[in-house]
């Protein structure tokens, strides 16, 4: 039989994650839906924040703007930490099922690994922020700039690539740390959430705190889906959050990528990939 | 030679594997665990010796058994093999490719099953071990039929192929984990403890199975066990190993020939008999203790 070239023959291998990991969503549907369920009702939640600010306050504002504010963050913060949680879970699956040795064994490079594991996050972000989507949309009454649509598309897949990066950078703790590496993630995930301006603008971040936001991809992408999507919001220049996004992108994923081999390094000489969570 | 032993490597990589002799070559291997690290620094942490220089030569064909109590640093040299540890000295060579340094040519050549089946428990059969298929990029189509014929052979009925694992006893399970081993063609089977804890049937079934895939295709099989029929069975070279050094290697008659030498008395030694003196303890005694 024909060779496969070697760069069509890892593509195709990295399809291998992505129907794993679908399989496995399908097995475990009903934990699926318990935590999508989890995911809208704690984005309705913040959302519901928004309508109560006239009372809490006690002065009559329009709302309709601080609950779109409210929706694009939990819409995006949904998508990125699927995202985030299906790249860094993936070694986390391998550790519970005590697989990792026979993915590591096989003769793919961790590329092709964390492409698959990321092409399958891609998907299953999409699909679960679609149903968070549709539950807002049913309770609240969304009013974006129709006109930002693509252009908020287009920042959020660059924006990926760098949420990619950070992913594969942390799929190295479950690789590592058996028994929390997996929770360890979680920390990252706040961390993000805290210094990104999901809920709330950078602004009102100590000062001291601010400057770690610019390191952030959330930072860009919420920025940039904002100024397209809110109503009169002054700035839609793409470029201002298209390119740090860019960049980050470009650093984060050779930087995971290489993160993630060093710490296969370590495994294989410590003897660390022997041991199931 | 079976095409199905071919369709992972490059042209380049059968002619240069047709051309050598050894399957496998273990040079000097030593492996330590533990010891002073960054974290540990200033306590009294004495580094454990796993491997202690172990060299052996595995010849193209052969099943060579290697046997040890537990602890003995048998599975963690099918892992230095297997590319899952790096040696702190000496070197691995699989068809003439360093396993470090050629990993991605050697990862095509091997394969291993371990006592522990490692299965994704709520994925099927067919499902586990199209994840393999598709890592070893063997195509699709001819997996599936290939994963029908090999769980067919090893005795698992085809309506059980779509379930999940979860529901298979031990021994059924350790067959699927056999099956994902066999699916990818690998030219040298590690096998680590492969019937351990199977039903007699069960380990019957494997044996074979590893004895059909030597003689029909030409794969070199290194065994590791604590089953010392299986071992005087199915090996045709024996090494044992104890405290991380091979002890003592020969072809089973071999072993007891110059157990005889030693022993005049004992005219009619087992496998057993051989690794108790040599060990001076039985693999019995061993079991339940964790490697």
């Amino acid at each position: 039989m024909a060779i496969a070239t070697p760069v069509w023959r890892e593509v195709r291998a990295s399809y291998a994650l992505v129907e794993r990991n679908i399989n496995l969503s399908k097995r475990y549907w009903g934990w699926e839906l318990a935590f999508l369920a989890y995911t809208i009702a704690q984005s309705l939640a913040i959302v519901l924040t928004a309508n109560g600010v006239p009372s809490v306050s006690g002065q009559s504002i329009n709302t309709s703007r601080v609950v779109l504010y409210l929706a694009i963050g939990t819409l995006t913060w949904s998508y990125m930490a699927s995202l985030f949680s299906a790249i860094a879970e993936s070694v986390q699956w391998e550790r519970w099922e005590g697989t990792i040795e026979y993915t590591m064994m096989a003769p793919i490079s961790r590329l092709t690994y964390m492409l698959g594991s990321c092409l399958f996050g891609v998907i299953y972000g999409l699909a679960r922020t679609a149903f968070v989507l549709l539950a807002l949309m049913l309770m609240f009454h969304l009013q974006v700039d129709t006109a930002g649509l693509w252009p908020a598309l287009v920042i959020v897949a660059v924006g990926s690539v760098s949420f990619v990066g950070i992913g594969i950078m942390a799929a190295t703790l479950p690789l590592l740390f058996t028994e929390k590496g997996a929770q360890m993630t979680f920390v990252i995930e706040a961390l993000l959430l805290l210094i990104s301006g999901v809920y709330y603008p950078i602004s009102v971040l100590p000062f001291w705190m601010q400057p770690a936001s610019h390191i952030s991809p959330a930072t860009y992408i919420l920025t940039g889906i904002r100024d397209q999507l809110l109503p009169h919001s002054g700035s839609v220049d793409l470029a201002a959050n298209l390119v740090p996004l860019a960049v980050i992108g470009l650093v984060t994923v050779p930087l995971g990528i290489w993160i993630f081999g060093r710490a296969e390094h370590f495994a294989k000489r410590t003897g660390r990939l022997k041991r199931s969570g | 030679m079976s095409t199905l032993l071919e369709i992972n490597l490059a042209d380049d990589i059968v002619r240069r594997r047709d051309a050598v002799t050894q399957a496998l070559q273990v040079n000097d291997v030593t492996k330590a665990f533990g010891g002073p690290s960054l974290l540990r620094r200033g306590k009294d942490v004495k580094p454990v010796l796993a491997v202690d220089h172990i060299s052996l030569s595995v010849r193209r064909g052969e099943i060579y058994g290697i046997l040890g109590a537990n602890g003995s640093g048998k599975s963690t040299l099918i892992r230095l093999i297997a590319t899952l540890l790096l040696a702190d000295s000496g070197s691995v060579e699989v068809f003439g490719h360093d396993v470090v340094t050629d990993s991605a040519i050697v990862k095509r050549m091997i394969n291993r099953v371990s006592v522990e089946a490692s299965l994704f428990k709520k994925l099927s059969a067919m499902e586990n071990l199209m994840y393999a298929a598709r890592l070893y990029s063997v195509p699709p189509a001819r997996a599936r039929k290939q994963i029908a014929q090999i769980l067919t052979a090893l005795g698992i009925p085809a309506k059980r192929l779509h379930h999940p694992v979860d529901g298979m006893s031990r021994g059924m399970q350790q067959k699927v984990a056999i099956a994902r081993a066999l699916l990818t063609s690998p030219v040298l089977l590690l096998l680590d403890e492969p019937t351990t804890g199977l039903d007699p049937r069960s380990k019957r079934d494997v044996q074979r199975f590893v004895r059909d895939l030597r003689d029909t295709h030409d794969a070199t099989v290194v065994v590791t066990s604590h089953d010392m029929e299986e071992a005087d069975a199915l090996c045709d070279r024996i090494a044992i190993v104890d405290n991380g050094r091979i002890v003592v290697e020969g072809t089973s008659a071999e072993l007891k020939e110059e157990h005889i030498r030693r022993h005049p008395m004992d005219t009619n030694p087992s496998l057993e008999d051989v690794f108790m003196e040599i060990t001076g303890r039985s693999l019995e005694d061993d079991i339940g203790e964790g490697e």
